[in-house]
C-alpha cells in the first residue's frame, strides 16, 4: 500500500510540469530550414548560396531564456544582453560584379560589414556597440575589435530595419565596414559550429574549405532579426539566419568545361539529411533566357518544378526536396549535375536594372577625386536611389566640389545629408537620394586631399594604401513581372531576404568596389633626426637672440693670451714666423 | 609722393589681375607655401557650403576661421578676387602712411638727441637725413605689394593677406598714437589669429614713450597708462568674441580656431618646423614639445621689451619676424609682411654681415620648394625628407636675417654714442665684440 503510493508519488512528480517545462514542449518551438540556390551566371560561372533559417518562438528579450535547442546560446545571449534588435555580419573575400553577374540575391561588401539596430532601453548605444564588436570578434575570429569611432556612421536613411520594428530613431542605428579584413579558414570554422547540424549532416556537409575559398566570391553572413511569429503579429519570434554565398568561376578562368555538379564545386555530395532540419531543399535555377526552350538539362530529376518571380522576374527553379523519401532511393547520395543542351549566345548578355561602378580619379599624392557611376539600365522607369558614402577622416572631403550628372545635366539630389569628419574621431558621412532618369548614367564626383599622418598612424605596409570602404546603394527597382505577396513560411529562403511592400518593386541594396588609395608618408626612419634637426634650428635662434640680448658691446682688450697662444708662437719661433 | 604711390599700386593690381586670368592661378591656389589649412581659400568656400547644407562649419575639421569671415565672405564671395586685391593695397597704403609718420618720429628724436649731446662727435655719417629718408615709405609699399610672396598669397587668395592688413592697420594707429584704435586693431588681429598678442608689449612701449611716460616698474602713470591699453585691449577682444558667438550661437568656433591653433592637429606640410617634427614625435612626448614649441613664440617677448624698450618700432619688426617663423602653420604672406619693412632699416646696411648668403638661401629656397614639392608628390622620386631639408633651410635663413639685422642695429646704437672710430688704450684701431 504505502509502497504503491510512494511509486505513484514519484511518478506524478515525474510527469508534473515543471515551471516552465511544459512551455519548452509546446510554445518555445523553434524550427531549421536550410536550403542550397545553384544559379548559373551569365558569364558561365556557377553561385551557390546556402541559407539556414533558424526560427526561434521565444522572446530573447523579455524571458529568461535558459535552454537553447537550435539557436546558438552564444548570439542568443548576446541579444539578450546588449539589447540589440537586429544585428547582421557579413565577411566577404571578393567583389560580386553585378554588371555581368546579375543582381546579386544578398550582397556585402569585401572585407567585414556589421550593422546593429539596438533597442531603444538601451542608453549608452556607443558603449554596447563596443562591447558586441569585441565579443562577435571573438565569436568570429575575426578583427572586428577594430570597429571603433573612427569607422562607425549612422546612417539616417539607408539601412531601416529589416525585422519587425515600432520606431526608427536612427541614433539606435549603427554600421561600420572594415574593407581590410581578411577572411579565411579560421572564420569559416566558428560560422559552421553555429549550425544546429555543424558541417556533420544535411547541406552543411558541402561547405569544405579548400573548395570554398578556391573561388571569386566567398561571402558568409550571419542575420538576427525579430519577426512576425504568424500572420496576426500579436508576438514575436527571432529568426536566425545564416547565408553563404560563393561564386565558382571555373569557366571563366579557363579551367574547365560549363558544365558543374556538385561534386566538381565542392569536392562532396549530399548523403543524408540534416535530423533536426524541418526542412531541407536544393534550388537549381533553370529560368530559359529570352523565353526560350530551356538551355539547361539538370539531373537527376528534380523533386518539383517552382515557379517564383524573384527580383522582379519571372524565374523557374528545379527543386530537390531531400526529406521526400523517393530521392535517394536510387544512390546513397545526391550528386547534382547540370548540362548544357547547347552553347549560349554569348552577346546576350542579360544587363541588370541597377548596377554602379567607383574608382579614384586624380594623380600624385596631394588631392585625388572619388567618382561613382550609377547606370539605370530600364528603358523607360526612374526610380530614386539612395548612395551612402563612408569616407576615412584623413581624405578630406570637399562638398562644395560635389557633382552629379545625368545625361549632360546637373542633378540636383532631393535630399542630402552630410557629416563632416572630425580628424582621428569620426569618419565623413555622405547620404544622398538621386533620381534616377530611365536609361541613363550617373556620375557622382567629389574631390578630396590626402592628408599626413603621424608615423605611428601607417599600418605596417604604409605603401599598400588604404582602404576606403565600398559604398551602398539602397533601392526600389521597379519589377518586370509583378510579385504576389507570399507566405514567408511557405517560399523559398531566398525570396523571403528583404521584406516587400508592393509587388511593383523589390529591395535591392548594392555594394560599389572598395578604392586603395594612397597617401604621403614621411620617412618612417627619421624620428631621431627630425626631432634632433628640427630642436638645431630652435636652438640656433634661441642662442643668436640669447647672445644680442644679453651681451652688450666692447672694446676688444689685447689679451696676454692664454696657454695655446703661448704654446702656438713657441711654434713659431722654431718655425721663424713673427709671433702672434 | 602721392603719385609714385598711385604707380606703384596700379602695376601690382595689374600684376594680380593678369595673374587671376592665368591658368597659374589654379597652380598657385594649390601651393602648400601659400595656402595652410588656417587661411586657404578652399576651406572658405567650404564652411560657407557647409553652412549652406545646414551643418555648422566648425562640426569638421575643414574650417579654421573666424566667424567675422563667415560673415565678411558670405557677403562678398563673389567678389573675393577684388577684395583680396583691395586688402592688399590697403595694407600697403597703411605701410605708407605709418612709415611717413615714423620717419617723422625718428628724425624729431635724432634732433633731440643730438641737442642733448648724447651722441659722440664724430657720427655724422651714421644719422639719418631726410634726404634719404624721403624714399622709405615708398620702398616698403613697393616691397610688399611686389613681393613675389605677396602676389602669389594674394592670387592664392589667403586671408593671410587680412591678417597683414588688420596687423598694417595696427602699426599705423600705434604709429599715429591713437591707443583706442590701436587696441581694437591689436584685437582683431589676435582674435584672428592668436600670435598678434605678443605686439602688444612693443605698442605699449612705443605709446608711453609718445606720451613721454617713463618706464619705471615704481612710476604710477606707467601702471595707469598700461592698465587704460590692456583694459581697452581686452574690451575689444571680449566684445569680438561675443559678437561670434552671436553669428552662429554656438562657441565651437574655440576649440575649431584656436584649439586648432594651439594643438597642432593637422600635419599637412608648409614652410614651417612643426608638420615634420609632429609627424615623426613619439606619441608620448606629443604634447610636451606641443607646449614648448607654443612657448617659444611668446618667450622672447619680455627679453625683447627689456633689451629694446627705447626702439620699441624695431621690437616690433623683430616680434613680427618671430611670429613668422615659429607660428604653427606659416605661410608666406606671413613672411612678405615683415620683409616690407626692411627697408625702415636700410640704414644698418654698412653693419649687416653675412645678407649676401642670406638673401642666397631665401631665394635659392624659394625655387626649391615647389620643385622639391612636386619630386616627393607627383614624381615619386624623392620623399618628405627633401621638402623638410628646405623648409630647416628657410628658417635658417629667416633667422639668420633677423638676428643679422639686431646685430646691426645694437652695432650702430653702440657707435651712435661711442662714436665710429675707436681706439683703444694704446690708440691702435679697435675691434668690436660681443661680451
Amino acid at each position: 500500500g504505502g509502497m504503491a503510493a510512494a511509486v505513484l508519488l514519484l511518478l506524478l512528480l515525474a510527469t508534473a510540469p515543471g515551471p516552465g517545462r511544459a512551455d519548452a514542449g509546446q510554445e518555445r518551438r523553434d524550427t531549421l530550414r536550410e536550403e542550397l540556390l545553384l544559379s548559373p551566371l551569365p558569364t558561365g560561372d556557377v553561385a551557390a548560396t546556402f541559407q539556414f533559417r533558424t526560427r526561434w518562438d521565444a522572446d530573447l528579450q523579455r524571458g529568461s531564456v535558459s535552454h537553447y535547442r537550435l539557436f546558438p546560446k552564444a548570439l542568443g545571449r548576446l541579444v539578450a544582453a546588449l539589447g540589440v534588435r537586429e544585428l547582421h555580419l557579413a565577411l566577404t573575400q571578393g567583389f560580386w560584379r553585378t554588371r555581368y553577374w546579375g543582381q546579386p540575391p544578398l550582397q556585402a561588401p569585401a572585407g567585414a560589414e556589421l550593422w546593429v539596430w539596438f533597442q531603444p532601453t538601451v542608453t549608452d548605444v556607443d558603449k554596447a556597440w563596443k562591447e558586441l564588436s569585441n565579443i562577435l570578434s571573438g565569436i568570429f575570429c575575426a578583427s572586428l575589435n577594430f570597429i571603433d569611432s573612427t569607422n562607425t556612421v549612422i546612417p539616417t536613411a539607408s539601412f531601416k530595419p529589416l525585422g519587425l520594428a515600432n520606431g526608427t530613431d536612427h541614433h539606435l542605428l549603427r554600421y561600420a565596414v572594415l574593407p581590410r579584413e581578411v577572411v579565411c579558414t579560421e572564420n569559416l570554422t566558428p560560422w559552421k559550429k553555429l549550425l544546429p547540424c555543424g558541417s556533420k549532416a544535411g547541406l552543411a556537409v558541402l561547405l569544405k574549405a579548400e573548395r570554398l575559398f578556391h573561388s571569386s566570391y566567398h561571402s558568409q553572413a550571419v542575420h538576427i532579426r525579430p519577426v512576425c511569429r504568424d500572420a496576426s503579429c500579436l508576438v514575436v519570434s527571432w529568426e536566425l539566419r545564416q547565408t553563404l554565398t560563393v561564386v565558382f568561376d571555373f569557366f571563366s578562368s579557363g579551367q574547365g568545361k560549363k558544365d558543374w555538379s556538385l561534386f566538381k564545386m565542392f569536392s562532396r555530395t549530399l548523403t543524408d539529411t540534416c535530423p533536426l532540419a524541418s526542412q531541407s531543399k536544393v534550388y537549381v535555377d533553370i529560368s530559359p533566357k529570352n523565353k526560350e526552350k530551356e538551355l539547361l538539362e539538370v539531373s537527376p530529376h528534380p523533386t518539383s518544378v517552382h515557379e517564383a518571380v524573384v527580383q522582379g522576374d519571372k524565374k523557374t527553379y528545379a527543386v530537390y526536396d531531400l526529406l521526400s523519401p523517393s530521392l535517394f532511393n536510387t544512390s546513397r547520395s545526391l550528386n547534382v549535375q547540370l548540362k548544357w543542351k547547347r552553347p549560349q549566345d554569348s552577346s546576350e548578355m542579360p544587363v541588370p536594372t541597377l548596377h554602379a561602378q567607383r574608382y579614384v580619379g586624380g594623380y600624385g599624392l596631394q588631392t585625388g577625386e572619388i567618382c561613382t557611376l550609377i547606370y539605370n539600365t530600364h528603358p523607360y522607369r526612374a526610380f530614386p536611389v539612395i548612395l551612402l558614402e563612408t569616407v576615412p577622416w584623413y581624405l578630406r572631403l570637399y562638398v562644395h566640389t560635389l557633382t552629379i550628372i545625368t545625361k549632360g545635366k546637373e542633378n540636383k539630389p532631393s535630399y542630402i545629408h552630410y557629416q563632416p569628419a572630425q580628424d582621428r574621431r569620426r569618419p565623413h558621412l555622405l547620404e544622398m537620394l538621386i533620381q534616377l532618369p530611365a536609361n541613363s548614367v550617373t556620375k557622382i564626383t567629389i574631390q578630396f586631399e590626402r592628408a599626413l599622418l603621424k608615423w605611428t598612424e601607417y599600418p605596417p605596409d604604409p605603401n599598400h594604401g588604404f582602404y576606403v570602404g565600398s559604398s551602398v546603394l539602397s533601392a526600389l527597382v521597379p519589377s518586370v513581372t509583378a510579385m504576389k505577396d507570399m507566405d514567408v513560411e511557405q517560399s523559398p529562403l531566398f525570396t523571403s531576404l528583404f521584406p516587400s511592400s508592393d509587388g511593383s518593386s523589390y529591395f535591392v541594396r548594392l555594394y560599389t568596389e572598395p578604392l586603395l588609395v594612397n597617401l604621403p608618408t614621411p620617412d618612417f626612419s627619421m624620428p631621431y633626426n627630425v626631432i634632433c634637426l628640427t630642436c638645431t634650428v630652435v636652438a640656433v635662434c634661441y642662442g643668436s637672440f640669447y647672445n644680442l640680448l644679453t651681451r652688450t658691446f666692447h672694446v676688444e682688450e689685447p689679451s696676454r693670451g692664454g696657454l695655446a697662444k703661448r704654446l702656438a708662437n713657441v711654434i713659431r719661433k722654431f718655425r721663424g714666423v713673427p709671433p702672434l | 609722393m602721392a603719385a609714385p604711390l598711385v604707380l606703384v599700386v596700379l602695376a601690382a593690381v595689374t600684376v594680380r589681375a593678369a595673374l587671376y586670368r592665368s591658368s597659374l592661378a589654379v597652380f598657385i591656389a594649390e601651393r602648400v607655401e601659400v595656402a595652410s589649412p588656417l587661411n586657404a581659400w578652399k576651406r572658405v568656400v567650404e564652411g560657407l557650403a557647409l553652412l549652406d547644407l545646414g551643418v555648422s562649419p566648425y562640426s569638421g575639421a575643414i574650417f579654421h576661421e573666424t566667424p567675422l569671415i563667415i560673415y565678411l565672405f558670405h557677403f562678398l564671395i563673389e567678389y573675393a578676387e577684388l577684395v583680396f586685391m583691395i586688402t592688399d593695397v590697403l595694407t600697403a597704403v597703411a605701410l605708407y602712411l605709418a612709415i611717413q609718420d615714423f620717419n617723422k618720429v625718428v628724425f624729431k628724436k635724432q634732433k633731440l638727441l643730438i641737442e642733448l649731446d648724447k651722441y659722440a662727435p664724430d657720427v655724422a655719417e651714421l644719422i639719418q637725413t631726410p634726404m634719404e629718408m624721403h624714399y622709405i615709405p615708398l620702398k616698403v609699399a613697393l616691397f610688399y605689394l611686389l613681393n613675389p610672396y605677396t602676389v602669389m598669397s594674394c592670387v592664392a587668395k589667403s586671408t593671410c593677406a587680412i591678417n597683414n592688413s588688420v596687423i598694417a592697420f595696427f602699426i599705423l594707429a600705434t604709429i599715429k598714437g591713437s591707443a583706442f584704435l590701436s587696441a581694437v586693431f591689436l584685437a582683431l588681429a589676435t582674435y584672428q589669429s592668436l600670435y598678434p598678442l605678443t605686439l602688444f608689449a612693443p605698442a605699449l612701449l612705443y605709446l608711453l614713450q609718445r606720451q613721454f611716460i617713463p618706464i619705471k616698474l615704481k612710476s604710477k602713470s606707467f601702471w595707469l597708462y598700461t592698465t587704460q591699453y590692456a583694459s581697452l585691449y581686452l574690451c575689444s577682444l571680449v566684445v569680438i568674441i561675443c559678437l561670434s558667438f552671436f553669428l552662429l550661437n554656438s562657441w565651437d568656433f574655440i576649440p575649431s580656431v584656436y584649439g586648432f591653433i594651439l594643438s597642432v592637429p593637422d600635419l599637412t606640410p608648409n614652410i614651417g618646423l612643426f608638420w615634420y617634427f609632429f609627424a615623426e614625435m613619439f606619441e608620448h612626448f606629443s604634447l610636451f614639445f606641443v607646449c614648448v614649441f607654443q612657448i617659444n613664440v611668446f618667450f622672447y617677448t619680455i627679453p625683447l621689451a627689456i633689451k629694446l624698450k627705447e626702439h620699441p618700432v624695431f621690437f616690433m619688426f623683430v616680434q613680427l619676424a618671430i611670429i613668422s617663423i615659429f607660428k604653427s602653420y606659416p605661410t608666406l604672406g606671413d613672411v612678405a609682411l615683415y620683409m616690407a619693412l626692411l627697408p625702415v632699416w636700410s640704414h644698418l646696411y654698412r653693419f649687416l654681415r653675412n645678407i649676401f648668403i642670406l638673401s642666397c638661401v631665401l631665394i635659392f629656397c624659394s625655387f626649391l620648394f615647389p620643385v622639391l614639392w612636386h619630386l616627393w608628390i607627383y614624381a615619386g622620386s624623392a620623399n618628405s625628407n627633401f621638402y623638410y631639408a628646405i623648409t630647416l633651410t628657410f628658417n635658417i635663413g629667416q633667422i639668420l636675417l633677423i638676428s643679422d639685422y639686431f646685430y646691426a642695429f645694437l652695432r650702430r646704437e653702440y657707435y651712435l654714442t661711442h662714436g665710429l672710430h675707436l681706439t683703444r688704450q694704446d690708440g691702435t684701431e679697435a675691434m668690436l665684440v660681443l661680451k
